[in-house]
């Protein structure tokens, strides 16, 4: 058959060769077969328990994350109801970026619950084949001649010895995702040493390098629009800059929100 | 015939299927060789789906070898033209 399973087939079949084409004794072909199997089984344990591993890192990532978005929320409130724009811009911004990290960080997890799945599943597979592998070797050794046992080897050789080809790929295939997903775990890590997520406000309000590069990160109108939110949920009223604020408020009220000039400007004092 | 969607697992698949089967089989392999990445992957999620729809699963203690092996279904673009420009799919 050509097209992809022509190809794909001369692949697989070049492998189990590989795998199984060993031996030249029909008996020890069996026995080292089998020996192979049992090594393959081990590996996807292995393999199944790395991408376990991976998993509850992320799972753990995941929760100190959640943490944050909560505790950033907070402080950015806490913030603007003292009446420092600047800080709570900050906190914001460092929200939305926990926020990014925590939304590919559930895909993430999603596909690793996945892939732990397909490899139980192909483990179970695996572990049939074996058996019945396994049994069908003493038929052979007990019941053929050399010459028919040497046909019978190789047809049952051949059919397990595809299904481990086929289990080794998709191990591999998996343990590359999870290797990808260790690169995104690491990067968050590298987030939090470098302090992004830490208490900023015992950075105070000025902006340093990680500011810098955290507004970069983070998408200023998503903050800003958050900003605006929390400012009218607060009833701190209508925008302005912080520059403003901090000079002590009653002086430069802006024309434009009629309840605002009602009550002569905003000060500290008027903060829920 | 027996078909092998790679780390799926293998499917019965009746001869009257087979014609059908081929031509996306072929249809895939063109696409990948037009370079039409759309096109390979709608005819290659359509194949996959044939498999599964129209093959029964073949019980796991049987060790027939297939008669034909497909890609895994999650394979890119990129890892089938490789497959083709001969660095494969299985290492080694």
């Amino acid at each position: 058959m050509p097209g992809l399973s022509g190809r794909m087939s001369t692949v697989i079949k070049a492998k189990i060769s590989k795998l199984l084409d060993r031996a030249e004794d029909p008996s020890e072909t069996l026995e080292y077969s089998y020996q192979k199997q049992i090594e393959l089984l081990q590996n996807v344990k292995k393999g199944i328990a790395d991408v376990v591993t991976s998993k509850k890192r992320l799972q753990l990532q995941e929760q100190k994350l959640r943490d944050q978005v909560v505790k950033l929320d907070t402080q950015a409130r806490q913030a603007l109801a003292a009446g420092n724009e600047d800080l709570a811009r900050t906190a914001l911004e460092r929200k939305n970026v926990a926020q990014t990290e925590l939304q590919s960080l559930d895909s993430q997890i999603g596909q690793l619950e996945q892939q732990q799945e397909q490899m139980t599943a192909s483990e179970q597979k695996l572990r049939a084949k074996i058996e019945q592998f396994r049994s069908r070797k003493e038929v052979i050794k007990a019941q053929y001649s050399a010459a028919e046992a040497q046909v019978r080897i190789s047809e049952a050789a051949t059919g397990v010895g595809e299904e481990m080809a086929d289990v080794g790929l998709a191990m591999q295939r998996a343990l590359d995702k999870t290797e990808n997903m260790k690169a995104r775990a690491d990067a968050v890590q590298e987030l939090e040493a470098a302090g992004t997520f830490e208490d900023f406000t015992q950075l105070g309000a000025g902006e340093d390098d990680i500011d810098r590069q955290l507004r970069q990160l983070s998408s200023s109108s998503e903050v800003e629009s958050e900003l605006a939110k929390m400012k009218a949920e607060l009833g701190t009223g209508a925008p302005r800059s912080a520059g403003e604020l901090g000079a002590g408020g009653a002086a430069a009220a802006p024309a434009g929100e009629p309840a605002e000039a009602e009550q002569g400007g905003p000060s500290p004092g008027q903060a829920p | 015939m027996i078909v092998r969607i790679a780390t799926e697992g293998q499917y019965e698949v009746g001869e009257g299927d087979m014609p059908a089967l081929e031509q996306l089989d072929n249809d895939a392999v063109a696409a990948c060789e037009d370079g039409d990445e759309q096109r390979f992957n709608d005819t290659f999620t359509r194949l996959v789906e044939f498999v599964r729809e129209r093959g029964q699963p073949v019980p796991e203690d049987r060790l027939d070898p297939s008669d034909a092996i497909f890609p895994p279904p999650d394979v890119s673009f990129q890892e089938a033209k490789a497959e083709f420009s001969g660095e494969g799919l299985i290492p080694g």
